[in-house]
């Protein structure tokens, strides 16, 4: 199995900085991990004040995203990173940028969630999204934790669940369609749902951008866009 | 959802870290990993063993040098590096109880053949060492002497011309034009330093060796160094041993990773910086050992 292995540095410090945006990685990853499931069930629940909770929580995604791109730069600065540790701090710089774009598209999909909490309460279409969103939660839960563990096998296996997640996002809007066919007073809250999947796909985009990232640290091998 | 994988708000696996960790340990037989060869060299070693008395410095090295390449040498203190570059121009020659086996050759002539002129090799391979050294004499002298010792001018006017052209190259001919006849050793450290390299160029070299040579100059004066590395490596041949990582990094086409006075690994630059090819390259690269 490809892991990374770890050796300490002369400098302690320098191991501590790495940890550091490792561990405040990890901890955005969780944050916004939770954003997305509540945002799902917010949408699933017609739960309007669960939806408003993750939208105003999105701005401590943001804050992070900030402060550890910042902390990369300071480990750039100060520590002229080679090899290895370069390739995790220009993956961490990445990542961070892949998670704020997750915590983004579960605030929008938690504005979905507040106006269709405000609709008609039938159920069609939230199949799609619990299917679609169980899915994406388990890809992005599955991409963290290949990034715990600086595992390539775990990361590559992940970045295959994205293929399954296109061709239900597909599904999904076929089925949404249909729903709008058959019922034109339909159209509005199909459309918000059709939104709402859309964003969930885009979730496993940025998910796979993770895993790919994890590749190049652990590997040194560029494999996006193959 | 795979409720196992769930990291939410979860530092990084503990385990994470010391799994398997790899020896840093080098064995007896392990060859040098990487892009040691080309198919036109203008230097090539091949199985070399440098001691000085009993000690072996060098283990068996073999690498190629390509013309118009600058090859970076890396390692820590000790590894042998400087032994090695020295050993390229004969500069060992002058050291007591050091030894060189195996072949070293520039575009197939053997150097260390017992017929060859090594005041002219040394001509031929320029070396520029940590401090710069003028001799006490002018500027003008001390780029002229190497020209005069060689017979490369046959008049005033050709030794004039010389002069300017190394300097021009050296990039230090703007700032010391006005003052050809005053003292070498007036100038400042960074410009002594090009001093050195313009009196090594003027005697036409083929190469020229370079021993740390910024290690003793401030940040603005190595910027200029590094600069003119790129400029010379036009016409000539540049092997560089350097401590700064971040200098190899910046100057050289490929880079050669010494341990313990062997020879770990040779590959270009950008790739031994990004993705070193051998644990122990990654080690020293990274600041894990030193």
């Amino acid at each position: 199995m490809d892991k990374m292995k770890f050796e300490n540095h002369y400098m302690k410090q320098f191991d501590e900085e790495l940890e550091e945006i490792r561990t405040r990685l990890m901890e955005m990853g969780g944050k916004v991990e939770q954003q997305l499931q509540n945002a799902i069930r917010a949408v699933s629940d017609a739960d309007s004040k669960l939806a408003e909770e993750v939208i105003k929580e999105e701005k401590f995604v943001d804050e992070m995203e900030v402060d550890i791109d910042e902390a990369c730069i300071l480990i750039i600065a100060r520590r002229q990173p080679a090899a290895s540790d370069l390739r995790l701090v220009m993956m961490v710089t990445k990542a961070v940028n892949d998670l704020e774009r997750i915590g983004d598209e579960a605030k929008k999909i938690a504005n979905h969630a507040v106006i269709l909490a405000g609709e008609s309460k039938t159920s069609e279409g939230y199949t799609e999204v619990r299917h679609l969103g169980q899915s994406v939660v388990s890809m992005l839960s599955n991409a963290l934790d290949a990034f715990a563990r600086f595992d390539v096998d775990a990361a590559m296996r992940t970045i295959e669940e994205d293929k399954q997640i296109d061709l239900d996002y597909k599904t999904a809007l076929r089925e949404l369609v249909t729903y709008m066919m058959e019922d034109p007073r339909s159209i509005s809250r199909a459309i918000n749902i059709l939104w709402v999947v859309r964003s969930l796909e885009r979730i496993g985009d940025h998910a796979k951008n993770l895993c790919e990232q994890i590749v190049f640290v652990v590997k040194g091998k560029d494999i996006r866009h193959q | 959802m795979n409720q196992n994988a769930s990291t939410a708000g979860t530092k990084p696996a503990k385990d994470a870290k010391p799994e398997a960790m790899q020896t840093l340990e080098l064995t007896d037989n392990e060859a040098t990993v990487g892009q040691c060869f080309t198919d036109k060299p203008k230097m090539s070693m091949r199985n070399v063993n440098v001691f000085y008395e009993d000690k072996q410095a060098i283990h068996d090295v073999s690498v190629d040098i390509a013309k118009n390449e600058v090859i970076a040498m890396i390692g820590p203190s000790g590894c042998g590096k400087s032994t090695f570059l020295r050993s390229l121009n004969r500069m060992n020659d002058t050291v007591d109880g050091c030894r060189v086996e195996g072949k070293i050759c520039m575009d197939g002539e053997d150097l260390y053949a017992p017929k060859l002129d090594v005041v002219e090799l040394r001509a031929r391979v320029g070396i520029v060492f940590q401090k710069p050294n003028p001799f006490p004499k002018s500027i003008y002298d001390n780029v002229a002497y190497g020209p005069k010792l060689h017979g490369l001018a046959d008049s005033r006017v050709d030794l004039d011309e010389i002069v300017e052209k190394s300097l021009r190259k050296a990039s230090l001919w703007d700032e010391v034009k006005e003052r050809l006849h005053q003292a070498g050793t007036g100038l400042s450290g960074g410009q002594q330093q090009r001093l050195y390299i313009a009196r090594a160029i003027a005697v036409s070299p083929e190469m020229i060796l370079m021993d740390e040579p910024c290690s003793a100059l401030d940040p603005i004066a190595t910027a200029k160094i590094e600069e003119l590395i790129e400029e010379l490596s036009e016409n000539f041949t540049i092997a560089i041993v350097t401590h700064s990582m971040q200098q190899a990094a910046r100057v050289s086409h490929r880079t050669a990773y010494f341990h313990l006075g062997r020879l770990i690994e040779v590959n270009p630059t950008e790739q031994v910086f990004t993705m070193p090819a051998h644990r122990l390259t990654e080690a020293y690269i990274t600041g894990r050992f030193g």
